[in-house]
């Protein structure tokens, strides 16, 4: 089982594909999703995304001013500014 | 030099400078829809996901924000109409703003007051000539939107939601503007922005479903008042982009059929002009035999 990740900044769709792990920093601290996660919303403090795709290759994104939603096993990271770091 | 055909080589020439601007404007649309194309597709996930992320919100949790609940008795709706700046467009303006004359009336009917704001000059124009009321106008630079524009027309609207009916608030929005379908279909497309509409990809929950606990970070309220602010940007920005798209679209095409009708006119008028000039030089031909018969027969 993976979940279906979507990076997206305002300007562009940054990177999309299914991952094993994704782990974002909220306002209340870090917070990691796996498969089975329950409905999540909540706002980003900035900083680094890691993404774990399948197969283990990792994916760091940074992203300021967004949030995050997870529903369905699908995750979007939504920020005004966002880029791929590797 | 006959009369007729001087009127006629002046009808060609107007024709001829007519096609010259027309064609202009023509190349300069063409050249810049790809671009405006473009940005619509870049800013379309965004306005995507946050739209995406607010209905499953919205239709899945029971949190109780402004931002997810329908008010029950609506007194006053806004509605936001997107035109352009310039003309020339075709029907590009008059289309949106029947749309908008239309859902102005079925809200009317449902005994809502219509608040208008208004984004381009020629919506500007279109109420100030029917000496018309609006809340706010915004004008200039609607074939190239920028962001702040959208930042600063999302305030306002946010501003009004959050005030009371009674207080000169609205508790609907409703934008209207031209989807940018494809190179040749535009089409004008009312949106209700707030409250919320289930959008696509996001399934209601069926009745006896119990609603997923939604986890909020840091709280319920805080999340939703970020969120809604950002929602109504990239909306309105989307809608923007998506208009100015269209304007470049519909303007190329007006622009296309009035160079090709200048090219008919200046056909018909050359045609004309050649007859006008043929009968001008037959009739001082028979002149001059007439003449020279007349002087034969004198001898």
């Amino acid at each position: 089982m993976a979940i279906t990740v979507n990076v997206v900044s305002a300007d562009e769709q940054i990177w999309s594909g299914e991952a094993e792990m994704l782990v974002a920093r909220t306002t209340e601290g870090e917070i990691g999703i796996l498969t089975g996660h329950t409905p999540l919303l909540a706002i980003l403090a900035g900083g680094e995304v890691r993404v774990t795709q399948v197969g283990g290759r990792k994916l760091v994104v940074n992203a300021e001013d967004g949030f995050i939603s997870v529903q369905n096993d699908t995750v979007t990271v939504v920020a005004r500014a966002a880029e791929l770091v590797s | 030099m006959g009369a007729q055909l001087r009127v006629y080589r002046s009808k060609i020439r107007s024709a001829q400078t007519t096609k010259k601007i027309t064609r202009a404007m023509e190349l300069i649309s063409a050249s810049r829809i790809q671009k405006a194309q473009q940005r619509v597709a870049a800013s379309t996930p965004y306005a995507r996901a946050v739209t995406q992320a607010v209905s499953a919100v919205a239709s899945y949790s029971n949190v109780d924000h402004i931002l997810t609940t329908e008010k029950e008795n609506v007194e006053r709706a806004a509605v936001v109409i997107f035109a352009s700046d310039r003309g020339l467009a075709g029907a590009f303006s008059a289309s949106v703003l029947k749309e908008s004359e239309e859902l102005a009336t079925l809200l009317r009917s449902q005994g809502k007051d219509v608040v208008f704001y208004l984004v381009g000059r020629k919506a500007v124009g279109y109420f100030s000539f029917r000496k018309r009321d609006s809340a706010r106008a915004w004008t200039g630079g609607t074939d190239q939107p920028v962001f702040t524009t959208a930042k600063e027309i999302g305030d306002e609207l946010v501003a009004a939601f959050m005030r009371d009916a009674s207080d000169g608030g609205v508790d609907e929005i409703h934008i209207v503007y031209n989807r940018f379908v494809s190179m040749v279909t535009q089409t004008p497309e009312v949106v209700r922005l707030l409250p919320l509409e289930v959008v696509e990809g996001v399934e209601a929950p069926g009745d006896t479903a119990a609603l997923p606990l939604y986890e909020f970070e840091p709280d319920a309220d805080a999340v939703l008042d970020a969120l809604l602010p950002v929602y109504i940007e990239s909306r309105i920005f989307n809608a923007m982009l998506q208009s100015a798209a269209s304007e470049h679209a519909a303007r190329q095409r007006a622009m296309k059929s009035a160079s090709d009708n200048a090219d008919t006119l200046i056909k018909t008028y050359t045609r004309l002009a050649n007859n006008a000039r043929q009968s001008e030089i037959t009739q001082q031909i028979s002149e001059i035999v007439g003449g020279a018969d007349a002087l034969a027969l004198a001898k």
